[in-house]
């Protein structure tokens, strides 16, 4: 299996937002309810209803007006926080194909993954008691398609290939456009890149983690709970007892599959 | 479009004005990128807003609303001063050595009129070509007379210098600069530079002239007929283009024929009338065919009745009558109109003033809406609507249509390529395709002409409706689009000889060469002839094989004329029929194969033998044009609301626009129609209470007036609401807040419609002559029906149209904005 790479070219982007529809027309997600926030970014922020969303950002600077458009979804860590902190076996993992998964059945709702997830992606519903968020259309790449939002966009601001083939794009359109590769932390690399030009790099980061990496408090969390997922207990009756203790008694009728 | 979409890629420089691309045909990015990642080419946008094509633009230059000709003559002037003219290009292929009537004068001469100008309207007869002995336009191959096009071009032009142009549009002087510059570089022969342009360019009271002043730029630096160049109309909806080839206007029949008139009673009189000559033997002159498409047409309409009977069943025009939308509208608010047919149309939110128009649609007796969903336009009686249904007697149809998936038929894309679309799925509940409720129309209509008789029942009764098998009761029940498709096509009604082959009667007419002008072959659309042949619907390949590697994809779909992809392509190479761009060749001359190879090349004979403009008279590309009514060359005139001198000449605005405002008050009307058509003009005492130039626009997620967008869940997530861009200084003079809401106001709607304020850095004010123009934008998209309603923009504006075409100025009117009080 390939390990593949999404990569978006901020130079590229119109704020169509193709993806952003087709990201909810192939997941099949509901559209929310919204309000004219005084931008045309909406939803207002990610959801568990939206996993992808164009975050426009006006920004004025010394080489004058820039309206920036960012695909905000999803960062597909190599080393994720959230399946570190994520105390419940099989509700989220990396797979081979880069993308990090999230299985509704084995989550337990914890929300220990929104909190340790550098780029603020997971989002928790009440309503469903876990989490959801961009699968990198796992579905649709083990099946030798694009994700839904890079087949989608016009532009050439979304593309999708192997690894490697998308790391030396990645470093030779940043060199071409003077700009930076983002994130670039040897240590915390993910298989989702970012090309910025250097001229909004600053005033991106704002709104950006400008070091993503794995936050010690995950580090610290996992070396806590890690006997009860070694003890021997079952991956099910773990999550079971995890949950009991963060959340307290479960009930059962919510959810079909785990118990 | 002259070009294609795909074509883009070949561009070295892309001009994106008077359309926001990037939202509105976000595909086109797809190839504007194409160019600059492989030709570095350079994208430059004008526009009075910051939008997201500027977002990613190279370079963006800011124009106050309504100046576009101000800004293209300063290119023009640019170019002509800094000797960017493709010379070689202009003497051959243009009309600028030609001498033009020495009592012509201009608008140098004439502070901003043209010769001719008795009242309103133009005595065209100085715009003419000097001509010899043979009838053929005399030249002058040094382009120095006085009164040789490019003299007189270049006088006109001389006025629009850089300080005058950026005194009027308010642009930066780098920034046009910096546009000149790089756009008038492609002049080399071997660059080549695009225009891209859409609704911003054409609703204007000028509109027409804005697009004749990128023909005369695109000429002058040579860029039309070659690959990564042309004038490329951006068409808005999905079959626009096919809607406009199959002759959906008031003064045109399918294939472009112009409309008979009440004068032209006879098909002689009318064939004289309008078949252009020309005795240049070099010219093409393709419209001289005018009646071998006519009679192909009126044989596809009437197959048993002789030519000139046929004729005598199209209903004529008055002669100075204007039968387009506005003149409808004004009409229907007279009570003068009994019944509409609204047909996926939404006038109700679409037309200026809309509240004179949902005003005139009660005047109706009956009013037919066709349509996905319920419009405002089929609901203009409802109490959303802000109106006392108990007050409305019309009597309002909803018929239920079938959305395009829900169908099959081709589509016209701004290509001009013709794409057959099947059905994927049937229409919902008892909605119908667009031919089986005209169908049911027709059979019905007939059945009652024959029960009843009535003024002139042959037209009808005649009528040739052949589109499927016949039912039991001797009607079609279930037209096919594939039978619809071949008559416009066209094929042989009798066993004739053609250029020496033999074709049978029901033989498809291979391609309009081939139309015949003696009744003998029926063609409903000159132009798609040879969109299907005897053996396939070529409308259906799809083969993306391209053997030449410049996209022409020419045996996927077909595109009219004749399947050529770029029209006017004899331009493209020299006299030897070699290629002025030899990496982007459109077409090239074999002396081996004594052929031409690439595109199919424009009209027939070999290098040098034609000139390549063959739709214009003399073959020749035109400079100079005299089938405008408002002058041969384009000049600025002021939007008609605006509060902003005209500082070129002594025209604030353009002299021949129809006054709508004047007239409905010189003829007394009805309160609501002089309100409705009411503007607040440059010097009339209410102007100043509408300080603030409004601009209106889509954006991507809307489509037009949202009768199909306000109803999907998804979109409306992400555009919910009307909204009013405006310049944070704007927003700070009046204390607006972003978001909070906002009354808007204009002359024609003093109570005005409230909105949500986007206050944005994308907007910045004007300096003009000294003063501060401020501008604000609004979204056409919304309405009281849908998922998501809100304000109408068109509620505001103006009811005035193009001297030319009668389009709308949507573009450019006045207005005032507060802040709403609680
Ligand atoms: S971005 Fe957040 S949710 Fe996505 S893989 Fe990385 S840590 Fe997990
Ligand atoms: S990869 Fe798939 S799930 Fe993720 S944002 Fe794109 S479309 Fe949505
Ligand atoms: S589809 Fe591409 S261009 Fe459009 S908003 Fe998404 S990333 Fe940007």
């Amino acid at each position: 299996m390939t390990e593949y790479i999404k990569l978006i070219d901020l130079t590229k982007c119109t704020g169509c937002r193709g993806c952003q529809v087709a990201c909810k027309n192939w997941n099949g997600l509901p559209a929310e309810k919204t309000q004219f926030i005084g931008s045309l970014q909406n939803p207002a922020d990610l959801s568990y209803d939206t996993w992808c969303l164009i975050r426009f950002d006006e920004i004025e600077n010394g080489s004058g007006l820039k309206w920036v458009m960012r695909h905000d979804a999803c960062m597909h860590c190599d080393w994720p926080a959230c399946v570190k902190a994520c105390p419940s076996p099989g509700a989220l993992v990396k797979t081979e194909t880069g993308a990090v998964v999230h299985d509704p059945n084995f989550c337990i709702g914890c929300k220990a993954c929104t909190v340790a997830c550098p780029f603020d992606i997971p989002r928790y519903s009440a309503v469903n008691e876990n989490i959801s968020k961009c699968t990198l259309c796992y579905d649709r790449i083990t099946d030798g398609r694009k994700p839904a939002c890079v087949t989608s966009c016009p532009t050439g601001c979304l593309t999708f290939g192997p690894k490697a083939e998308m790391q030396v794009r990645a470093r030779a359109r940043a060199a071409e456009i003077s700009g930076v590769v983002y994130p670039n932390n040897p240590k915390y690399q993910t298989n989702v890149l970012y090309i910025m030009p250097a001229e909004i790099r600053a005033a991106q980061l704002q709104h950006m983690n400008p070091n993503p990496k794995m936050p010690t408090t995950v580090l610290w969390w996992k070396n806590l709970f890690k006997p009860f997922t070694l003890i021997g207990m079952g991956a099910v009756a773990g999550a079971a007892m995890l949950h009991y203790m963060v959340r307290g008694p479960h009930e059962p009728e919510k959810k079909e599959g785990g118990e | 479009m002259t070009n294609h979409w795909n074509d883009i890629q070949h561009a070295d420089a892309i001009l994106i004005m008077g359309s926001n691309a990037a939202e509105n045909h976000p595909i086109s990015f797809k190839w504007v990128n194409e160019a600059r990642a492989k030709r570095g080419a350079k994208l430059l946008n004008v526009d009075p807003r910051f939008t997201r094509t500027s977002a990613v633009a190279d370079h963006y230059a800011r124009i106050r609303s309504g100046t576009d000709i101000a800004f293209l003559g300063g290119m023009i002037n640019y170019a002509i001063r800094n000797n960017r003219i493709n010379w070689d290009y202009i003497r051959d292929y243009s009309d600028a050595a030609y001498l033009v009537n020495p009592d012509f004068r201009g608008a140098a001469d004439l502070d901003g009129v043209f010769s001719g100008l008795k009242g309103s309207t133009y005595d065209k007869s100085t715009w003419s070509y000097q001509t010899d002995e043979n009838g053929v336009p005399k030249r002058d191959e040094t382009m120095q007379d006085p009164n040789s096009v490019f003299q007189l071009l270049k006088k006109h032009y001389a006025r629009y210098t850089p300080e005058k142009v950026c005194e009027l549009t308010g642009t930066d002087p780098k920034d046009f600069e910096t546009v000149c510059d790089v756009f008038t570089a492609t002049y080399l022969p071997e660059k080549s530079g695009t225009i891209m342009y859409a609704m911003g360019t054409t609703q204007h009271t000028y509109g027409s002239q804005n697009v004749r002043a990128f023909s005369v730029l695109q000429i002058l630096l040579g860029n039309i007929g070659v690959a990564g160049g042309g004038i490329n109309a951006l068409r808005g909806e999905s079959n626009v283009q096919g809607s406009t080839d199959h002759g959906a206007l008031y003064h045109i029949l399918p294939g472009y024929l112009k409309y008979p008139k009440a004068s032209e009673q006879s098909l002689a009189v009318y064939n004289t009338n309008n078949t252009p000559k020309s005795n240049d033997p070099m010219s093409i002159n393709w419209w001289g065919n005018t009646p071998k498409y006519m009679a192909s047409l009126l044989k596809a309409w009437w197959r048993d009745a002789d030519l000139e009977t046929g004729y005598s069943y199209l209903p004529k025009i008055d002669d100075t009558t204007n039968y387009s939308y506005l003149p409808i509208f004004n009409e229907m608010a007279r009570g003068n109109i009994k019944g509409m047919f609204a047909w996926g149309m939404n006038p109700a939110v679409g037309a200026p003033s809309a509240r004179l128009i949902r005003r005139a649609l009660a005047k109706l007796e009956w009013l037919v809406a066709i349509d996905l969903w319920e419009t405002e336009t089929s609901a203009f009686w409802q109490k959303e609507a802000g109106v006392d249904p108990s007050t409305i007697n019309t009597e309002v149809f909803l018929l239920p249509a079938a959305a395009s998936m829900e169908k099959e038929g081709s589509v016209a894309n701004s290509s001009r390529l013709a794409q057959w679309r099947y059905k994927a799925v049937n229409p919902p509940g008892r909605a119908e395709d667009d031919l089986a409720i005209l169908t049911m129309l027709v059979n019905k209509t007939k059945e009652l002409y024959a029960k009843e008789g009535g003024a002139f029942p042959d037209p009808i009764l005649n009528l040739s409706w052949n589109y499927g098998k016949l039912g039991l009761d001797g009607k079609i029940h279930h037209p096919s689009p594939r039978e619809v498709a071949k008559e416009i096509n066209g094929f042989f009604l009798v066993d004739k000889e053609v250029d020496g082959k033999l074709y049978k009667a029901g033989d498809m007419v291979p391609g309009f060469p081939a139309l015949q002008d003696d009744g003998s072959t029926c063609s409903g659309n000159w132009l798609y002839c040879n969109s299907i042949s005897d053996t396939e619907n070529r409308m259906m390949r799809r083969d993306t094989s391209d053997p030449t590697g410049l996209g022409f994809y020419h045996n996927w779909a077909w595109c009219w004329p004749m399947n050529r992809r770029i029209i006017y392509n004899r331009a493209s190479v020299d006299k030897k029929g070699q290629p002025f761009a030899k990496d982007k060749p459109v077409i090239w001359w074999s002396p081996l194969k004594k052929a031409w190879l690439g595109d199919v090349p424009d009209g027939g004979g070999g290098p040098g033998a034609k000139h390549p403009f063959i739709m214009v008279p003399h073959g020749r590309a035109q400079l100079f044009s005299a089938s405008m009514t408002d002058g041969p060359f384009p000049e600025h005139y002021e939007p008609l609301e605006s509060q902003v001198r005209n500082t070129i000449s002594a025209a604030q605005v353009s002299p021949v626009i129809m006054r709508w405002d004047k007239k409905v008050q010189e003829e007394v009307c009805d309160p609501m129609l002089v309100e409705g058509c009411n503007a607040a003009v440059f010097g009339c005492e209410e102007a100043p209470e509408f300080p603030i130039v409004c601009t209106t626009y889509r954006v991507v997620e809307h489509w037009q007036t949202g009768q199909m967008t306000r109803w999907l869940p998804w979109l409306t997530e992400l555009v919910p609401n009307q909204f009013v861009e405006m310049s944070e200084e704007f927003a700070k003079e009046k204390g607006i807040r972003n978001g909070e809401l906002v009354r808007v106001t204009s002359i024609r709607n003093r109570e005005g419609i409230i909105a949500n304020a986007y206050v944005t850095k994308r907007f910045k004010p004007f300096t003009i002559n000294g003063e501060t123009v401020h501008q604000v934008g609004m979204t056409w998209h919304f309405g009281y029906k849908g998922l998501v309603t809100g304000a109408n923009a068109n509620d505001l504006s103006p009811f005035v149209g193009d001297a030319n075409t009668m389009i709308p100025e949507y573009k450019a009117f006045l207005v005032n904005v507060e802040k709403v009080r609680r």
